[in-house]
């Protein structure tokens, strides 16, 4: 006698509990509707959450719907929101406040990410240690980041502090990173490099890795010096994966919250008043729906115009 | 090279008029880019105005041109 597997056992139960017209039923389908049959739960699921939401922010955002006035009459105004949205300076602002953090953390995730990756490469002794370490920034959460980056910024004990008064000779509490309107933009700035640089390096050390010997073999017989190497194998090489690293992170950066929010909270005044933040603050706080739909609509096209490009980007990587 | 002498592979415009993906795409994501700046530069408010115009037609276009063949 031949012994049947707990599983096959299970399998057996089911089948014999199930009522004979509907495993008829069952048995009659084809395989194309038992596939269907599996995977609508998951599509209701997502058309739950992800879709319906999206459709109906679209609709808010052409009416004066507000949130926290439920009984009010709901009126369709066109494109009045979207009209609003587009001539306010304040949203401007933010919009500029956003580029200069996106800018800049692009700009310094780069140049470190793709020296630290150069160095790592180098496979030195204890390489794979230091790897790691750099690593871990971009393992903890935004919320704790920020939370301890606020102790290491505060003016009389923090770390940030002293260590920038001990080299540049100034008393560390003359200076608030995060309180003064000239300081805190670079304060998350910092914050940011420190915890994403780790992504970028990741990405370029698989591009450095990814260079057969043989080139830069090739490029030592024809005497091609150090520097030529770089700019004419190195960095040709690495930019597609560069590329894709810088429009991961721009998308993310140009979406970035909860860092900022724990640090600064958009302050001082709105210096470091990201789009998203003040997104936030229209929708929750001064509760105007409609108008902070089409915000959020606008953001939402913006990013994904960007993805597209991304999207391309990463099939040109494919290809290669 | 074709017999004649000229090179077969079809010139920038040939290949916008033929409804080709790869310029189509590129005049796509040029669009974008462009509306992204105006998105986010601080010297016009007219530009910043006009932004969201030029993202959607950039991203519709993207849309559309990337089904065409290549």
């Amino acid at each position: 006698m031949t012994e049947t597997s707990p599983i096959q056992r299970v399998a057996d139960s089911v089948a014999l509990s199930t009522p004979p017209r509907m495993a008829g039923q069952i048995r009659g389908l084809s395989d194309r509707a038992i596939a269907w049959l599996f995977v609508t739960p998951t599509i209701l699921l997502l058309l739950a959450i992800n879709i319906f939401p999206l459709v109906w922010t679209i609709y808010l955002s052409f009416t004066n719907y507000k949130a926290n006035r439920l009984n009010r009459e709901v009126k369709w105004i066109g494109l009045k929101n979207y009209e609003r949205v587009l001539t306010d300076s304040d949203i401007w602002h933010t919009l500029q406040v956003t580029a200069h953090f996106v800018c800049w953390t692009m700009f310094f995730q780069v140049i470190l990410g793709f020296g630290l990756a150069w160095l790592i490469n180098k496979q030195f002794r204890g390489h794979s240690f230091w790897t790691t370490l750099i690593l871990l920034p971009m393992m903890l959460s935004p919320a704790v980041v920020g939370n301890f980056w606020t102790f290491l910024y505060q003016p009389q004990i923090g770390l940030f502090n002293y260590v920038v008064g001990f080299f540049a000779g100034v008393d560390p509490s003359s200076f608030q990173m995060i309180g003064e309107v000239n300081l805190a933009p670079w304060a998350i700035i910092i914050v940011d490099t420190w915890m994403w640089t780790p992504y970028v390096m990741l990405i370029c050390l698989a591009g450095l890795r990814s260079i057969p010997d043989y080139i830069y073999e090739a490029a030592e017989v024809d005497r091609a010096s150090k520097w030529r190497q770089f700019w004419s194998i190195t960095v040709p090489m690495v930019l597609p994966f560069l590329m894709l690293a810088v429009l991961f992170r721009v998308i993310e950066n140009f979406k970035m919250f909860d860092l900022v929010v724990e640090l600064t909270s958009g302050g001082p005044g709105s210096v470091t008043e990201l789009a998203s933040i003040n997104l936030k603050r229209e929708a929750f706080e001064k509760w105007r729906t409609g108008y902070s739909s089409a915000f959020a609509i606008i953001l939402f096209v913006t990013v994904f115009g960007v993805a597209n490009i991304y999207v391309k980007a990463l099939n040109k990587v494919k290809q290669r | 090279m074709s017999t004649n002498g000229k090179s077969d592979t079809p010139s920038l415009l040939t290949r916008f008029l033929r409804l080709r993906r790869g310029p189509w795409e590129n005049l796509a994501t040029v669009i974008i880019a462009v509306g992204t700046f105006m998105l986010m530069q601080p010297f016009f408010l007219e530009l910043f105005t006009y932004s969201f115009v030029t993202i959607l037609t950039g991203t519709v276009m993207f849309i559309i041109v990337s089904h065409f063949p290549e």
